[in-house]
């Protein structure tokens, strides 16, 4: 037996599976969080956005169809625990080129299985997102947080999840089209993809890239990836943001969005139990019409600290009325809180990687560059 | 918003309860109904089921129990003149009226407006043709595939593609006279069965992509174009078995994301191509190893698969598609389940759903149980588990035909060879037949190669099996009765393996505290807080039901839908739902039954969705600690369980179990008949087939043998002569589990059954039904009229008399209903139900009373004075009505259509008028007979009933019918005086009567039978061929003679001068 326990002494029993032998041996706390989608959780667990994590499925059969390696959103997990309600060996795919079990045991990530996950879900749902530990005695996690003192500031900036996903050096992925500058944060490999299928030439900036650094290459849009923890502990990547987004179309995703809030002079918060699922319902303010959106984050953009920021609010989370989406009045900007690539999720949105790639014609064909 | 201020809305129900279309049509019609009258509309509804509860008058405001016609709904447009009229809650039925009433231009003149999805849309998914083109238009992939209105033309098709190839016929029901075709033989003979079936003279024939993974997706769309998927669900089997016959599991478990996503955008696509408004199933075939997919059907209606969705998820799909029919967008609508966030989002699901189908082969043990294209299931449940295995076990255990795990008994006995063969030819059973395969220590890989299953549900299987030999082998193994409880394992089963008893299982569980919480459906997987009182039963951590301290009472509903328990038992649980709430109670449902309204969530104040079961019912009442739970309106699913839950301590409201087992009883009730000077036919039970002569003589023959113990009428049969009684005496007792066997005397007289309330002294009786045909037909089978026609007031008094002593010392409390026979004058009870009884929904539409409400209100104890019940029979107004029987022969391959002792109706329709023969009328078509007033009426009849039927043949001849008949029956007809042709008979080679059949040249078959059951037999072959090809077959004269009358009533003459 195994426990995910918390501060309050709530504990959560189940059976380990995954590593808990090679990931770091010392105890420490990490952010639970749950998400809704009923299939993905290959591309969930590869997800760089859940650096620092235990990620709670609320869908109780999970490794059904096993491990299919191009499926994987990065190739690296900065994931720190697993919990579901039952584990499966993979057998649902004839495909298949390996399990779940497998890839958490050879990744360093600790799973949990046989625990009362909607018990769990509706515990987080009540206190909101909290830290917790897990451990292989119950008692191992009361001692934990006896000790626990509370140091959440980040004392250098490579602390930052962001800085433990993003890649180490730029590199390019050739393409017929014109230029892009992704600033990696952590970045889904979907996201790569709809750009690529769009035709573009795109080079992959590490995080802590400077303005200098990317405007060297003469990108002809900026793209700001999703990736992991609190904008707010990234001042650096929103001053970079800062210098970008009134040069180049940009598109913003998830944290990218956030950044660039911040960066126009927006405030964000973090929600009491964060969006992660694929089932959100978003709505575009303008045709009042709504799409479902994959979605993954815990921090979100405080709609009226956008006054005078220049953005607009155009797409609201049609349940919370959180920002979901915004433009820029003067800018040729894109921002959406949520993810329009899917993957796992609803493919709905892809449209907006179109939106973008016609920004970026546009104002290619103004500065009248060959397109 | 809306689209205009609707006053009046017309919704059209899907008729009786038929094998592809069942009780989920009233889930979806009574949904709907409420929806529209919660914006103010007014709603004017048409069905000829009576056993619903959108026929209600709490549901609609004005409310037609008709045949389900083009005629008769035009007739209702034109008096009723409604804004609009919504075509798709009323299944494949309601669809098909819709769009002929349109075509028909009958919505255009009187200025209706076809609400929701368009009929350009209907068309277009309807329309095999232009659905193809729509398809290649959207760049969607479907099976090669031709659509032909020829035989010949699907020949040459195969000619071309090779087999095996699918043949589907447009527009029907169920799959109806379709299949998969190995040959061309095969082809020739399922393409005309086809053609027969289609409306519109078309079948496609296709490609067949049999052994795909089976995909559904359904979906709702309104007007602006917001579209959502409500749930995805995926068939256990591969491609080949009809959806509606195929465990499905939701949400899909086998599937990717990419593939999940690639199916749902295709689906949306379909959809925003159709222009949906409302609800849309689309079925897909998904390769099972690359990304491969076709789209093998679109339903453009609501389905038998929304439903499923609907109670999977919780999200009511019914009420949302009926507010987008209005014109709200999804975006404009509340999730009714969160009642904070909208209804414009997709339900995303901690748990999962296995749905299993309930085949009436326990019935119909001659039937070929083999699946195939052509769906075969009466009804269905489903199972909620936060496991698989615990969804399956639940949905095995509330299936109802005691099993509770993975191991059937009578597959033990199989030999390997015919086990092999079991499992490469899917009956009803397979389940079971994987499960013995894998306990013989045959490999997932060889049933997977084999068979086509994914290998995760047979290593579910496999689980189940291993798990099931450890249990055996270790008795009394705490750690084991734990995981054994997780993975969903009854106290039954494990009783069973460890040589035990239930309450022992039972008993020692509780002592080691393993009991199960329960958990909510809330659409959202907990991210919300949710209010629905919709809980199911887990072996987990935390309960989250929160019990309220209040009056409470639970009511045990019926369970699937099948032959012998019908629609009519959840209405009754329904409405004593309904009087609970109205009483001031908590009301409290437990039922498994996906289709029907007593499982949506805002019926009870708590549903709970769980098997009915000892086990399953005692863990809801340990918890809920209700003041009683009650068992009579839920069939005998209910009363069955009432013995084990009093002996454990729970309290049945109510007649007591003493009570219910005296009338149940048949030595018991033998006394209590003895007491009050009643009669019943003269029986006597018998072991051997001395005994069997020695009974038969004293009670002589006609006489009605059955076995002593079995369920639901099985193997009952009427014994004419004494040549035919041995063999029947050897199928008895060979069907009998303890070897006995019953004779009784058949009394060849009128039968009556009777509804009533008591509470032990006061009795009241809504009414006395009055069967057409005379015993021997089995009640469900018979015609019922309302009120009695040929009864004089003398002996309907001796009947209220009788009724009301019955019920005073039986002690009944609540509802009994009683059969009798009345035989020369004299006055004989056949048998006693110390329930609610079938008839209970008919009796109280066409009396206006309200018979559950009254019951439930007995039940709870309150007195007679304060209910103010009346004494005695409601007085009869002025208004005859008449149930008829519907049957489902054609969709069941080898099943005797004749009529005898053991139902085989899976419907009702009622037919209502100021007239008997006008009722009679109405109540036949409705049950689809077609009344030709012309042609030929092709006439056999047994030696005993040759008498009669010239009376009969002469009515027919007098109509101007050409008597068709073979050669005995016509000498004899003849030798009366009558014109008769003689057609050749089926053994003397001649292929005359079944070609005549098939091609509509005979217009009705009257049919009687000596030997129902050999099916050899001529009378079998023609039986067949006419209910297969759709022409009325009367095998009881009393059926013809009710025809004739009508018949005689609507024809005009045909007088040359």
């Amino acid at each position: 037996m195994a426990y995910l326990v918390f501060k309050d002494g709530t504990t959560y029993e189940g059976e380990a599976f995954g590593d808990w032998l090679k990931s770091d041996p010392s105890v420490a706390d990490y952010e639970v969080v749950f998400n809704t989608s009923m299939s993905g959780y290959q591309e969930m667990v590869t997800d760089l956005s859940y650096a620092g994590q235990i990620l709670v499925l609320t869908q109780p059969q999970i490794g059904n169809y096993g491990w299919h390696h191009e499926e994987n959103e990065a190739n690296k997990t900065r994931l720190q625990g697993l919990i579901v309600r039952e584990l499966s060996e993979g057998e649902g795919s004839l495909h298949a080129e390996g399990s779940l079990e497998d890839y958490c045991l050879r990744h360093g990530v600790r799973g949990l299985r046989g625990v009362d996950t909607r018990a769990l879900t509706r515990y987080l749902r009540q206190f909101g997102t909290l830290p917790g530990v897990m451990v292989e005695t119950k008692d191992e996690g009361l001692a934990f947080w006896a000790k626990f003192q509370a140091s959440h500031t980040i004392k250098d900036k490579s602390e930052h999840w962001v800085y433990r996903s993003t890649v180490k050096e730029t590199y390019e992925i050739p393409g017929p089209g014109p230029l892009l500058a992704l600033l990696d944060f952590g970045a889904k490999r979907n996201i790569i993809r709809q750009l690529q299928e769009r035709g573009f030439r795109i080079m992959v900036f590490p995080a802590g890239s400077t303005p200098e650094e990317i405007l060297r290459h003469h990108p002809s849009g900026v793209v700001l990836s999703n990736g992991p923890g609190d904008p707010e502990e990234l001042p650096e990547c929103v001053a970079t943001v800062r210098r970008l987004y009134d040069q180049l179309p940009v598109l913003g995703i998830c944290l990218g969005h956030q950044l660039l809030a911040l960066a126009a002079g927006g405030k964000t918060y973090k929600l009491p139990y964060g969006h992660r699922g694929g089932n959100h319902p978003v709505i575009d303010i303008r045709s009042s019409k709504a799409t479902m959106t994959s979605q993954n984050h815990g921090y979100a953009v405080q709609e009226a600290s956008l006054k005078g920021s220049g953005f607009e609010v155009t797409l609201r989370n049609l349940n919370d009325g959180t920002v979901e989406g915004m433009e820029h009045q003067s800018y040729p900007i894109l921002s959406v809180q949520f993810h329009p690539e899917g993957a796992p999720g609803p493919e709905e949105n892809a449209e907006i990687f179109d939106r973008f790639k016609g920004l970026v014609e546009k104002s290619l064909s103004r500065k009248g560059r060959p397109a | 918003m809306p689209k205009k201020a609707w006053k009046k809305v017309l919704v059209i129900g899907s008729g009786p309860i038929v094998i592809g279309q069942g009780a989920e049509f009233d889930y979806a019609g009574t949904q709907a109904c409420r929806a529209l009258r919660e914006e103010g509309v007014e709603v004017t509804l048409v069905n000829s089921n009576p056993a619903t509860i959108m026929t209600d008058r709490e549901t609609a405001d004005r409310i037609y129990i008709e045949p389900l016609t083009v005629e008769s709904v035009e007739r209702i447009i034109e008096r009723e003149r409604p804004d609009g009229l919504i075509p798709t809650m009323g299944g494949q039925t309601g669809l098909n009226l819709a769009y002929q009433l349109a075509k028909k231009g009958v919505l255009d003149r009187c200025g209706v407006t076809l609400m929701g999805t368009s009929l350009k849309s209907i068309d277009q998914a309807e329309d095999r043709e232009s659905f193809r083109a729509l398809m290649q238009e959207l760049g969607e992939p479907i099976p090669e595939s031709i659509i032909v209105s020829r035989v010949d033309e699907a020949l040459e098709f195969a000619a071309k593609t090779g087999y095996p190839l699918i043949v589907r016929p447009a527009f029907t029901l169920g799959g109806t006279g379709g299949g998969i075709v190995q040959s061309a033989e095969e082809l020739e003979q399922i393409a005309e069965s086809g053609l027969q079936a289609s409306l519109i003279d078309q079948i496609l024939v296709e490609r067949s992509v049999a052994g795909w993974k089976e995909v559904e997706f359904e979906v709702l769309r309104d007007g602006v174009g917001n579209c959502i998927t409500i749930c995805h669900m995926e068939n256990m089997d591969p491609v080949g078995v009809h959806t509606g016959d195929s465990i499905v599991v939701a949400p899909c478990q086998t599937l990717t994301d990419r593939e999940v996503q690639a199916l749902r955008s295709a689906s949306r696509r379909i959809v925003e191509g159709l222009k949906i408004e409302g609800g849309c199933n689309v079925q897909f075939a998904l390769h099972p190893s690359r990304l491969e997919y076709v789209v093998i059907e679109v339903n453009p209606r609501l389905s038998r698969s929304s439903a499923l969705a609907s109670k999977a998820t919780g999200y009511p799909i019914a009420k949302v598609a009926a507010k987008i029919a209005l014109g709200y967008a999804l975006t404009e609508i509340k999730n009714a389940v969160t009642e904070k966030t909208s209804a414009c989002f997709e339900p995303a699901l901690d748990y999962v759903v296995v749905k299993i189908p309930r085949w009436p082969f326990d019935k119909f043990t001659e039937a070929d149980r083999c699946l195939g294209t052509q769906m075969k299931a009466t009804g269905e449940v489903m199972g909620i588990g936060r496991n698989l295995e615990t969804a399956l076990l639940k949905a095995v255990r509330s299936l109802d035909i005691k099993v509770y795990g993975v191991r059937l008994p009578e597959l033990e006995a199989l030999t390997d060879a015919e086990l092999k063969t079991a499992c490469l030819k899917p009956d009803d059973r397979q389940l079971f037949v994987f499960a013995e395969a894998l306990k013989r220590g045959w490999t997932v890989d060889w049933l997977a190669e084999e068979t086509g299953w994914n290998r995760y549900y047979l290593k579910l299987l496999k689980r189940l099996v291993d798990n099931t030999e450890l249990l055996e082998k270790n008795p009394w193994d705490k750690v084991l009765l734990l995981s054994a409880k997780r993975l969903g394992f009854a106290d039954h089963e494990i009783a069973a393996l460890w040589k035990s008893t239930e309450d022992e299982i039972y008993r020692f569980r509780l002592e080691q505290g393993i009991r199960p919480v329960f958990k909510m459906v809330d659409t959202c997987a907990g991210e919300f807080e949710a209010t629905t009182p919709y809980f199911y039963s887990s072996y987990d951590v935390e309960d989250e039901g929160v019990i309220h301290k209040r009056p409470k009472v639970v009511v045990l509903g019926s369970g699937p839908i099948r032959i012998g328990q019908g629609i009519e038992f959840d209405y009754c649980s329904v409405h004593a739902v309904l009087a609970l709430r109205k009483a001031g109670f908590e009301s409290i449902i437990i039922n498994n039954n996906p289709e029907t309204v007593s499982t949506d969530f805002d019926t009870a104040d708590r549903l709970y969705f769980e098997p009915l079961t000892l086990e399953d019912v005692s863990a809801i009442l340990d918890k809920e600690q209700p003041d009683g739970v009650i068992v009579q309106f839920g069939g005998q699913t209910a009363i069955g369980l009432a013995s084990g839950l009093a002996s454990r301590g729970y309290r049945i409201l109510g007649t007591t179990v003493e009570d219910i087992d005296r009338a149940e009883e048949r030595g018991t009730f033998d006394r209590v008949l003895q007491e009050l000077g009643a009669k019943r036919p003269h029986g006597a039970g018998a072991t051997n087939m001395e005994q069997v002569h020695h009974v038969a003589e004293e009670i002589g023959f006609p006489l009605v043998v059955r076995p002593s113990y079995v369920l639901g009428g099985r193997a009952m049969d009427i014994v004419y002569e004494a040549e035919e009684l041995e063999t029947v005496v050897k199928r008895a007792l060979s069907a009998s589990s303890d070897q006995e066997i019953w004779m009784d005397q058949y009394l060849l007289g009128t039968e009556v059954e009777v509804d009533a309330i008591s509470d032990g002294e006061n009795v009241f009786i809504p009414g006395i039904m009055e069967h057409l045909e005379r015993a021997g037909v089995h009640s469900g089978d018979s015609i019922a009229v309302y009120p009695p026609q040929t009864l004089d007031l003398a002996m309907q008094e001796r009947i209220i008399a009788l009724t009301e002593s019955l019920a005073r010392s039986l002690n009944i409390k609540g509802l009994l209903n009683i059969q009798y026979v009345i035989y020369h004058k004299e006055l004989y009870v056949i048998e006693v139900n110390p329930r609610s009884s079938r008839t209970v929904p008919f009796l109280s539409k066409v009396t206006g009373v309200p018979i559950v409400d009254w019951a439930t209100q007995v039940i709870l104890g309150r007195t007679w004075e304060e209910i103010k019940i009346p004494h005695g029979l409601w007085p009869t107004g002025d208004r005859v009505a008449v149930k008829a029987p519907v049957f489902s022969f054609s969709k069941l391959q080898r099943v005797e259509p004749s009529l005898g002792p053991e139902m085989k109706s899976t419907g009702e329709v009622m037919g209502i008028d100021r007239t008997y023969e006008k009722a009679l009328y109405k109540a036949l078509l409705g049950a689809g007979v077609s009344f030709t007033t012309y042609g030929s009426v092709f006439v056999t009849l047994a030696d005993r009933d040759k008498a009669e039927g010239v009376a009969l043949a002469r009515r027919f001849a007098d109509l101007g019918f050409r008597i068709l008949a073979t050669k005995g029956t016509r000498r004899y007809l003849e030798s009366k005086g009558l014109r008769v042709e003689q057609i050749a008979k089926l053994h003397d080679g001649s292929n005359e009567i079944i070609d005549g059949i098939r091609k509509q040249k005979i217009q009705y078959v009257v049919n009687t039978t000596t030997h129902g059951r050999v099916q050899a037999s001529d009378g079998f072959a023609i039986r067949r061929a006419a209910v297969e090809h759709g022409i009325p077959c009367f095998t009881s004269l009393d059926t013809a003679a009710a025809l004739l009358q009508v018949l005689e009533s609507i024809s005009p003459g045909l007088l040359p001068l």
